[in-house]
C-alpha cells in the first residue's frame, strides 16, 4: 500500500494529552515537521513551558528542558550561550510568555538572542482551568473575569508580536493562525522561516500562533475555530511584523 | 598564577571560578557583590567559549544558569541577599532537575532591603533549602579571601559530583576586604564523570538516551522515588562532605561556635580568654550544610557551655542546639547587618557565662 502520510520522527509516539479539538497538536506537528525538513533534529534543543504544553518534552523527539513558568527564554539563553551551534526553541503559551514571563521574552528579544520562540496564544489560561490571560479579549468571560474582561478594571490585551517588533534585536516576528487549512499551511511556512532565521544567525525569531481552547472557551471545536477567526484575528492581526533581510 | 597577590574577596572568587573552569556567568548588579560580575565581564569574553551576560533580573539570571547547566556548561551566578531571595524559585528547579552550578551569596543585612553591610542573616534560607520543596544544598562558608578561593574551586567539583547546586556563602566582608591570596591554577580531576545527561542535541541513532532536563514528576509515586533519590545524595554529602575547623576544644570549658568573618573575631576573643586563664575553644563550621554536628556533640561531653556568635539575631544557634542535644547550655550573641561583633563583646559574653556557670 502506498504511504500517503507519515508522522514525522521528530514527534515521539507518546499520545498527546491535549483536550479534544485543541490546536496544540497541530502546532506541535508543524514545529516537528519544520525541524525534520530543515534536517536539524540532531542539534535542536527545545524548552517546554509551564501551561498546557508543560509535557512538550514528552512529545518532541529532541533533547528538551522544562523551564519554570515564564522563564523559557532565559533557559534558552543559557542553553544557546553554552552551545551556540545548537538550534534552541521555546514553546510557550500566552500566560507563560505574556504575563509572568513578560520580562524574559522582552529581554531575550531585545538582546537579539539567537533562539526561536513558538508563542501559542489562545487568550486564556488553559491548564489551570480557564482563567483570564493578558491576551484575553475585552468582554471575554473566563473563570476570573466572570462578567467579561473589563478593560477599566484590568486593562487591555497585549499584542506581543507588535510590541516586540518595535525592538532592534528580533530578526523575524510573525503572527499566524491555525483555524483552517490555508492558515495552517501559512503557519508552517512561518515556523520554518523562524528556524531559518536562527540558522542564519539573524537574531531572535518568534511565531505567534492564534490557537483555540474549546474546553475553557465552552465551545465545540468547530465553534472555537469560528470564534478565533471572528474575534481573535481582528484583535490580533495576522502577518509578518518584522523581518530582517 | 601561583604567586601571592593582594586581591579583593569578590575578585578573587571570580578569578578562582575561572581557574576552576567556569566559562559562563549570568548575574545582575547588587551591592556588595558587584565586583564578581564586573570581573567576569572583563575576563570571560577574552577566554575562548566564555560568556558573561548581565541578565534583566535575578530571576532571569538563575534561569539562564539552569539552561547553561542543562547544556553541560560550567556555570555560576552571584548575588546578595535580596537577589538570592529572587533566585530561590530557580534554585529549587535546578535542584529538582539535578543540575550542577555554583551560586555565591555575599550576604547583606535584612529583612527587605535591609542594609548593604555584611551580615549572616541568610543562614536559615541557605541551609533549609530556601525555595519550595524538599531539598538541600551544600553551603560553604569561607572566613578568609584565601579560603574563599579554595572553596569556590571546590564548589564546582562538588556541584558536578552530586549534580546539585553549591552555595558559597560569604558575609559581605569576605567580598569587600583585600587580603593576600595565592591563586591556585586549577587541574580538572580525572574522576569527574562526563555530562552525558546534558541537552546538547540528540537523534535516535545517538549512543545515549534523549536528554530531558526536568523537575516535573506528576505521578506522586514517581516524585517520591525522585525525592528519595535526592535524599540519598544528601545522605552521602552528610557522611562525606562535612567540613569544620576546631581550635583548642580538647580541654575547653567554653566553646564558641562561629563561621565566616565572625569566626576570625571569635578566634581573637578565644585567645585573649585563654590568656586570662579561661579555657575557651572555637568550632568554626566551614560547611553550614551539612552542619558539623559531630565535633559539637563531642565537645558537649566535656564543655560547660557553648556560645554561638553570629551577625544575625540567631539562626545557626538552632543547629548548635540540635547538635548539643540539651546536654549543655547554648547561649547566643549576635548583632544585625553591618554591626560586626567585637572581640571585647565576645569576651564579655564568655565571662558572663563563666560567672553564671561557676
Amino acid at each position: 500500500m502506498a504511504v500517503v502520510y507519515e508522522k514525522t520522527g521528530v514527534l515521539t509516539d507518546t499520545p498527546l494529552h491535549y483536550c479534544p479539538g485543541c490546536t496544540h497538536g497541530i502546532i506541535h506537528r508543524l514545529v516537528a515537521e519544520a525541524i525534520d525538513e530543515l534536517g536539524i533534529q540532531g542539534k535542536t534543543v527545545g524548552i517546554a513551558p509551564v501551561g498546557c504544553a508543560v509535557f512538550a518534552y514528552n512529545y518532541f523527539n529532541v533533547d528538551m528542558m522544562e523551564a519554570a513558568h515564564g522563564r523559557a527564554p532565559a533557559v534558552a539563553t543559557g542553553c544557546k550561550r553554552v552551545n551556540p551551534d545548537n538550534i534552541v526553541f521555546t514553546y510557550q503559551g500566552d500566560g507563560d510568555l505574556a504575563s509572568i514571563g513578560a520580562a524574559e521574552i522582552t529581554h531575550a528579544a531585545t538582546r537579539g538572542e539567537n533562539i526561536t520562540v513558538i508563542f501559542v496564544n489562545n487568550a486564556i489560561y488553559g491548564m489551570t482551568g480557564g482563567q483570564m490571560a493578558p491576551t484575553t479579549l475585552p468582554g471575554q468571560v473566563t473563570t476570573t473575569s466572570p462578567y467579561g474582561r473589563d478593560p477599566a478594571l484590568c486593562g487591555y490585551p497585549i499584542r506581543v508580536s507588535e510590541m516586540l517588533a518595535t525592538l532592534d534585536g528580533p530578526g523575524y516576528i510573525a503572527r499566524c493562525s491555525v483555524h483552517d487549512v490555508k492558515h495552517i499551511m501559512d503557519t508552517k511556512k512561518c515556523i520554518k522561516k523562524a528556524f531559518e532565521t536562527q540558522i542564519a544567525r539573524k537574531g531572535f525569531s518568534m511565531v505567534e500562533v492564534l490557537s483555540t481552547c474549546p474546553t475553557n472557551w465552552g465551545m465545540t471545536p468547530r465553534e472555537a475555530l469560528n470564534w478565533l477567526e471572528a474575534n481573535m484575528i481582528p484583535q490580533y492581526p495576522l502577518g509578518v511584523k518584522k523581518e530582517v533581510e | 598564577m601561583g604567586q601571592k597577590m593582594l586581591m579583593k574577596g569578590n575578585e578573587a572568587i571570580a578569578e578562582a571560578a575561572i581557574q576552576a573552569g567556569c566559562r559562563f556567568f549570568f548575574g545582575y548588579p547588587i551591592t556588595p557583590q558587584n565586583q564578581i560580575p564586573e570581573y567576569m565581564s572583563k575576563r570571560l569574553p577574552k577566554i575562548e567559549g566564555g560568556c558573561f551576560l548581565q541578565a534583566e533580573s535575578e530571576v532571569a539570571a538563575i534561569n539562564m544558569v539552569y539552561g547553561a547547566a542543562g547544556a553541560g556548561g560550567r556555570v555560576m551566578t552571584s548575588s546578595s541577599s535580596p537577589g538570592i531571595s529572587l533566585k530561590q524559585e530557580g534554585i529549587s528547579y535546578i535542584v529538582g532537575a539535578e543540575l550542577p552550578c555554583v551560586i555565591v551569596n555575599m550576604v547583606r543585612g535584612g529583612p527587605g532591603l535591609g542594609s548593604i553591610q555584611p551580615a549572616q542573616s541568610d543562614y536559615y534560607q541557605s541551609t533549609r533549602g530556601g525555595g519550595h520543596g524538599d531539598y538541600r544544598m551544600l553551603v560553604l562558608a569561607p572566613s578568609s579571601v584565601q579560603e574563599a578561593v579554595e572553596l569556590t574551586q571546590t564548589a564546582f567539583d562538588l556541584a558536578d559530583k552530586y549534580r546539585n547546586p553549591v552555595l558559597v556563602m560569604g558575609d559581605g566582608l569576605i567580598g569587600q576586604m583585600m587580603e593576600p591570596v595565592e591563586m591556585p591554577e586549577y587541574k580538572k580531576p580525572a574522576d569527574l564523570p562526563e555530562k552525558t545527561w546534558a541537552a546538547t542535541g540528540w537523534t535516535p541513532s545517538s549512543d545515549r538516551e534523549r536528554a530531558i532536563i526536568n523537575s516535573l514528576y506528576i505521578d506522586p509515586a514517581v516524585l517520591e522515588k525522585h525525592v528519595n533519590h535526592l535524599y540519598e545524595k544528601y545522605a552521602v554529602m552528610e557522611r562525606t562532605e562535612c567540613r569544620w575547623q576546631e581550635e583548642m576544644t580538647e580541654d575547653a570549658d567554653y566553646v564558641i561556635v562561629a563561621y565566616g568573618t565572625t569566626a576570625r573575631i571569635a578566634r581573637s576573643a578565644m585567645r585573649k580568654l585563654r590568656a586570662e586563664g579561661i579555657r575557651a575553644g572555637l568550632i568554626r563550621p566551614i560547611t553550614l550544610w551539612p552542619f558539623p554536628n559531630a565535633p559539637i556533640a563531642k565537645a558537649a561531653e566535656h564543655a560547660k557551655a557553648f556560645l554561638t556568635v553570629e551577625m544575625s539575631m540567631g539562626q545557626m544557634v538552632d543547629d548548635v542546639r540540635l547538635a548539643v542535644d540539651g546536654k549543655k547550655p547554648v547561649r547566643f550573641f549576635g548583632r544585625t547587618g553591618g554591626i560586626v561583633p567585637t572581640v571585647r563583646e565576645i569576651i564579655t559574653e564568655v565571662e558572663k557565662i563563666a560567672k553564671e556557670e561557676a
